[in-house]
């Protein structure tokens, strides 16, 4: 038996909007230092459950342990010290469009630390940088392109040096070259700073780039959990069919 | 008749089977030729227990005899027998909807209130947040980010002057007009100042002020909140541990409390100059005299009732603008609609808290 624990553990997640159950109650365990790829079609709930293990929408029943400790059970001022050790790139970015990518990579250090503005200079040029974006750190998030944009928060999300990142359809919308750029990039960040990510994403040539574990969820069930090889062989045909259809 | 028509449903109001299903075609075409069946877009199968896979077939026919006068045929009120019947022998791939009934007077009546009752209970939880975080804001260094306040006082204050300017010195300009006629043919002339003094403190200037930043600002406030909410930027600010009231919304709380009694004298002061120039020009009183009566007239609770107001109404207008961006669903339209609810709602609330200060402080 490994010794490792997860550091996200959830436990029969249920997940409504109104009457409609989205997640028919998710068991799942999150490792760290792996690249946990959360898949399925359209509409299966895999963006409602990554936003309700972060409590962005409450969960019905169940329970979501991060390090051993239920944030479902958190006050806000506790499940806020659990956030500063998490960041999330949003799908379109969600930078903040009033002011500079500079400024929007600022806002955590300025609000979460005591640095001085010296300090914090450094810190956000090293993590635009990080992301290839020093030349554009003055410019608003409207004079981006889609890619840049998505960069610009994931320097923002790893601002304060998180232990777990989260992405929501990290190469949605994104040109071939440029997905293939950002999942390098979280392949480099994976291995340079050891962190833990949990993906979502429906693109399958993302997914066999980075995943180290999948988690397949259908009309929200989960399917599967375990590695792209052992999701060849488990002959559960809504994967096989997912996997089959999306080849090119 | 089996086949009836009443508002452009078409009720089946007996079995669909292989013995009756003749029948009722006749009794469809009999229809179709009174062209009653013009408009009908929905068959309610309520009343429908059983069917076959001839019943399906005349539900069918009945789609393909439709098509030319309703492009879609939809079916409500369906057993779940009878629509799986349907769904296993339809060729025309019918759909099903849920058709809602009428609703009856009173249960409109309960759920309006129930809303009503919904709505105001998010609108006093809001409110509380906000005045209790801008209390803490105000002794908390780590609410918002540095120069926030000042940036928003620039937005919501100065760049309201020159409107506000504008629009007071007309309104001064005309009610000196409109009044100093009056008062000229009685020999009062010399009150217009008077007037014009007490009427823009305690009433005018507060209300004119409160609309046109409710006009303004209270719309921006809504709409930027909205609009973070539709883009994720509010998820993206819980997700870094930042609280969005505590973050977008007490900046703004703040300055509109510096900014609106400084609007508002300011208002005062330019609709003054509106009414001296009537008073000199028409009413032949002089300038020093104007001034004079201006000022002797106002009493201290005068001014305080002014500023009072003014400050009630730029909290009504923040709270009711951050109230409708965070309510905002949908995307783009969404927006468009907490906007326009934002500005009518704190132009009604400004002006009913108006009436309530005024019967309160005769």
């Amino acid at each position: 038996m490994s010794s490792i624990k997860p550091v996200i553990r959830i436990k029969d997640l249920v997940a409504k909007y109104g009457d409609l159950t989205i997640l028919k109650g998710i068991t799942v365990d999150i490792m760290p230092h792996e690249i946990t790829v959360i898949l399925g079609s359209s509409g299966c709930g895999k963006t409602t459950l990554l936003k309700n293990m972060l409590r962005l929408y409450e969960p019905f029943a169940g329970s979501v342990h991060f390090w051993d400790e239920n944030v479902l059970e958190m006050n806000e001022k506790e499940f806020d010290e659990v956030l500063k050790k998490t960041g999330m790139l949003f799908q379109g970015g969600a930078l903040l469009n009033s002011i500079s990518i500079y400024d929007n990579v600022s806002i955590p250090l300025e609000m979460h630390t005591n640095l001085d503005k010296d300090l914090m200079d450094k810190i956000i040029k090293v993590k635009l940088k990080l992301v290839g974006l020093s030349h554009a750190m003055h410019k608003l998030p409207a004079e981006l392109s889609g890619g840049m944009r998505k960069r610009a928060s994931l320097a923002r999300a790893m601002a304060l040096d998180p232990e777990i990142l989260f992405f929501d359809e990290p190469t949605a919308g994104l040109d071939p070259i440029t997905s293939e750029s950002l999942d390098a990039l979280i392949l480099t960040l994976k291995k340079q700073l050891n962190m833990t990510f949990v993906i979502v994403t429906h693109e399958l040539a993302s997914i066999h780039r980075i995943a180290d574990k999948i988690i397949f969820l259908d009309s929200g069930e989960m399917l599967f959990c375990g590695t792209l090889k052992e999701a060849e062989k488990a002959g559960i045909p809504q994967m096989d069919r997912f996997f089959k259809v999306g080849k090119f | 008749m089996n086949l009836k028509v009443e508002n452009n449903i078409l009720f089946v109001q007996t079995n669909l089977d292989k013995f009756n299903v003749s029948e009722l075609k006749e009794q469809f075409l009999r229809l179709k030729k009174s062209r009653e069946l013009q408009g009908v877009s929905v068959i309610d199968l309520e009343a429908v227990q059983e069917i076959d896979s001839a019943g399906v077939a005349l539900l069918d026919s009945f789609q393909e005899l439709l098509e030319s006068e309703a492009k879609l045929l939809l079916m409500r009120g369906a057993s779940a027998s009878v629509r799986s019947l349907i769904e296993t022998f339809s060729t025309t791939k019918l759909e099903f909807v849920e058709v809602p009934k009428p609703t009856g007077l009173w249960e409109t009546v309960g759920e309006s209130a129930l809303n009503f009752y919904q709505m105001m209970v998010t609108a006093l939880t809001l409110a509380s947040e906000i005045f209790y975080y801008s209390l803490v804001g105000i002794f908390s260094r780590k609410t918002a980010r540095k120069g926030s306040l000042i940036q928003q006082a620039f937005i919501l204050g100065s760049q309201a002057l020159p409107i506000v300017a504008l629009l007071s010195f007309i309104i001064g300009f005309i009610l000196s007009l409109q009044s100093g006629m009056q008062l000229k043919n009685f020999g009062v002339g010399v009150f217009l100042a008077d007037l014009l003094s007490i009427t823009m403190v305690r009433e005018m200037g507060p209300l004119i002020t409160s609309i046109i930043v409710a006009g303004r600002s209270g719309s921006a406030i809504a709409s930027e909140i909205a609009t973070m909410e539709v883009t994720e930027e509010l998820d993206a600010l819980r997700m870094m541990a930042l609280h969005p009231i505590k973050f977008i919304v007490v900046p703004k709380f703040h300055a509109i409390t510096i900014v609106m009694p400084i609007l508002v004298m300011f208002s005062i002061l330019v609709s003054q100059i509106g009414g001296a120039i009537i008073a000199v020009g028409v009413l032949d009183t002089s300038f020093e005299n104007f001034v004079a009566r201006s000022i002797n007239i106002l009493s201290i609770k005068d001014i305080i009732i002014s500023f009072s107001k003014s400050i009630w109404f730029a909290w009504v207008i923040v709270i009711v603008g951050a109230f409708y961006g965070f309510q905002v669903k949908g995307g783009a339209e969404g927006v468009g609609k907490a906007t326009t609810s934002a500005v009518v709602t704190s132009i009604f609330a400004v002006i009913v808290f108006d009436a309530i200060f005024s019967l309160l402080y005769l």
